[in-house]
């Protein structure tokens, strides 16, 4: 079992139904994996150990007695973002180093009732602001490509599990980028679903109008299995959208012959990094033999995403996190003297400097005088973006361009400039702005970097989208590569 | 494109018109309750001001008759459910994660004197 990691999350469920091997030596081997690399990525903030190999173990005996599910006994790990009951969910914060959830988040239970078995929580930038996964209370997550580089943010730790086969599958959430960036900076597949489309229940709110659930693997095939099985209305997520969930397995093959693809203007300028565009353009010349018709569009109001996303989602999140007071559960501070001392020293003391930076930002923001200025302005240019895309998706199926201006940046390199920081997700916020689903695969290296294409849809066109990235994973093979060290 | 509106904001940051002040960041920080240390507060000042100049550039954008969007997918309107109780009593569970209880009572500082 020590060679697991060369096969798809797809061929060890399915080896885990003909009995090839049992979830307990899987789990096992996973766990061995996890061990050996965390002091050298710190990709997990907490392992599960007893809980998993009891799972594998009742796992095993559902095989056996075939009555197994899609995933059943397949190991996966959640984003710390998730509530896990009677499991430490920390959020990457301090805030909530000492909380432990008294229920699952829906996704976490729809993939447990599909059988899958949790391994584990993954580090992520505290409240999952952060492109760099930098921001922890536990420390940062390192790439495996290079310990010196970041793994991208915010669900790093999620991307750095996936990318060194430590886990054959990871959840992560996506408000601004944080799937779609760290799969790209860590040569590997991710999903932000349609807005709507994944509950979400359970997971920690940062920006309610644009957070949305998915997840990281090594192939848009495992994404797609996963993604079956934790989408779907959940009465319990007032935003979840009432629509069946199509087999996106069986919308695999679809035939890609005649695709219309939208290559972005506005993606391909003097922001993007000149041999990380050669790879984007690279790939989509394959897209192009492949039967796709390539044209190009422009979304002119797509460059005010990032001044966009950076009023609504400080707005939000200030809103979001005012639960966090230190009165029900979370970090309390010592000796208060009074009530708005309590408040106010253990929000102080409880949060980092980048949550505590935006939960300003939004305090502003929405403040008295500026709100007008400030977020309904925001509103209505999120608005003329949204135009943008619908206008796009008139004319074309999907759109692509790169997922990110440049490969992974050096730990460090962006922290002191907040603006440096967020704009390394211009291209992915468009589509949280416009609710769309988009994927990022890898699509080439750049000095033995993976770069990231991505693929954006519109509105619940999961199965379209996840197809076309099947489509290139069955002529290339830089799905399959693994970082030196994890091989 | 791109890179050439970020260096309209390098340049801007240089000669920044609006830069806040330390009692306007101290103020913000009491509206969010948040307590920070003066050590915090020069570090806020300078990066909320270029947090603010960088959304500065919405002001380009021309939005006379266009409607402020809240959510992504329009025309979806909040769903109403039976006025019914569905939750069970599961305090004691929720409660467990509490600072400070008291027969089920979570404790704060004295409020009233």
């Amino acid at each position: 079992m020590s060679d697991w990691h060369t096969s798809t999350l797809t061929q060890l469920a399915a080896g885990l139904r003909a009995r090839k091997f049992s979830s307990v030596e899987l789990v096992r081997a996973c766990l061995a994996r996890i061990d050996a690399s965390q002091a050298a990525l710190n990709a997990f903030i907490s392992v599960t150990r007893e809980q998993a190999l009891a799972d594998a173990a009742a796992a095993d005996r559902a095989l056996t007695a075939g009555s197994g599910g899609a995933l059943t006994g397949v190991p996966i790990a959640h984003k710390d973002i998730f509530c896990t009951q009677g499991v430490r969910t920390t959020c990457g914060s301090r805030m909530l180093d000492n909380f432990v959830s008294p229920y699952d988040a829906t996704v976490v239970a729809k993939l447990k009732g599909a059988g899958a078995v949790m391994l584990g929580k993954t580090n992520m930038d505290e409240f999952a602001m952060g492109s760099s996964s930098e921001t922890s209370y536990y420390g940062p997550v390192r790439n495996p490509w290079n310990p010196q580089l970041v793994p991208g943010g915010s669900s790093g730790g999620s991307a750095a599990a996936v990318a060194a086969r430590l886990v054959p599958g990871a959840t992560a959430t996506d408000t601004g980028g944080s799937i779609r960036q760290p799969a790209a900076l860590c040569g590997i597949t991710g999903i932000k679903p349609t807005y709507g489309r994944v509950s979400r229940y359970g997971m920690i709110a940062f920006a309610s109008s644009l957070d949305q659930g998915g997840v990281l693997t090594t192939s848009a095939a495992d994404a797609a299995l996963l993604l079956r099985e934790m989408a779907g209305f959940d009465a319990n997520d007032s935003t979840s959208v009432d629509t069946p969930v199509p087999d996106y397995v069986a919308a695999l093959e679809q035939p890609l012959a005649g695709l219309k693809v939208g290559l972005l203007r506005e993606f391909f300028d003097k922001g993007l990094d000149a041999q990380n565009e050669q790879r984007v353009r690279e790939a989509l010349k394959v897209y192009e033999q492949l039967g796709a018709r390539l044209t190009e569009v422009s979304l002119p109001n797509l460059p005010l995403s990032v001044p966009v996303y950076y009023v609504v989602a400080p707005a939000e999140c200030s809103s979001n996190l005012a639960r966090f007071d230190g009165v029900r559960f979370g970090y309390r501070c010592q000796k208060p003297r009074d009530l708005t001392d309590l408040y106010s020293r253990s929000r102080g003391e409880g949060f980092g400097a980048e949550v505590k930076r935006r939960i300003m930002t939004g305090t502003y923001v929405l403040s008295a005088g500026y709100y007008d200025a400030y977020y309904l302005k925001a509103q209505r240019v999120r608005q003329l973006i949204n135009a943008d895309f619908t206008r796009a998706f008139g004319s074309v199926d999907v759109l692509m361009g790169p997922t990110t201006p440049t490969p992974a940046f050096a730990l460090g390199a962006k922290t002191s400039d907040p603006i440096t920081m967020y704009l390394n997700d211009i291209y992915t916020i468009g589509a949280n702005l416009a609710g769309l689903p988009a994927v990022s695969i890898p699509c080439g290296f750049v000095q033995q970097l993976p770069v990231g294409l991505q693929i954006v849809g519109p509105h619940f066109s999961e199965a379209r989208v996840l197809s076309a990235a099947h489509a290139f994973q069955r002529v290339t093979d830089w799905h399959t590569r693994v970082p030196q060290g994890y091989a | 494109m791109i890179l050439r509106w970020f260096s309209h904001f390098a340049t801007r940051a240089a000669n920044r018109p609006m830069a806040l002040t330390r009692e306007q960041i101290a103020s913000i920080a009491a509206l969010a309750r948040l307590d920070l240390t003066s050590a915090e507060i020069p570090v806020y000042q300078d990066s909320l001001s270029r947090i603010l100049d960088f959304v500065s550039a919405l002001d380009r954008a021309h939005t006379t008759d266009v409607a402020p969007m809240s959510h992504p997918l329009p025309g979806l309107s909040q769903r109403l459910r039976p006025d019914v109780v569905t939750e069970q009593d599961r305090h004691e569970q929720y409660q467990a994660n509490a600072p400070q209880l008291a027969a089920g009572l979570y404790l704060v500082p004295k409020v009233i004197e």
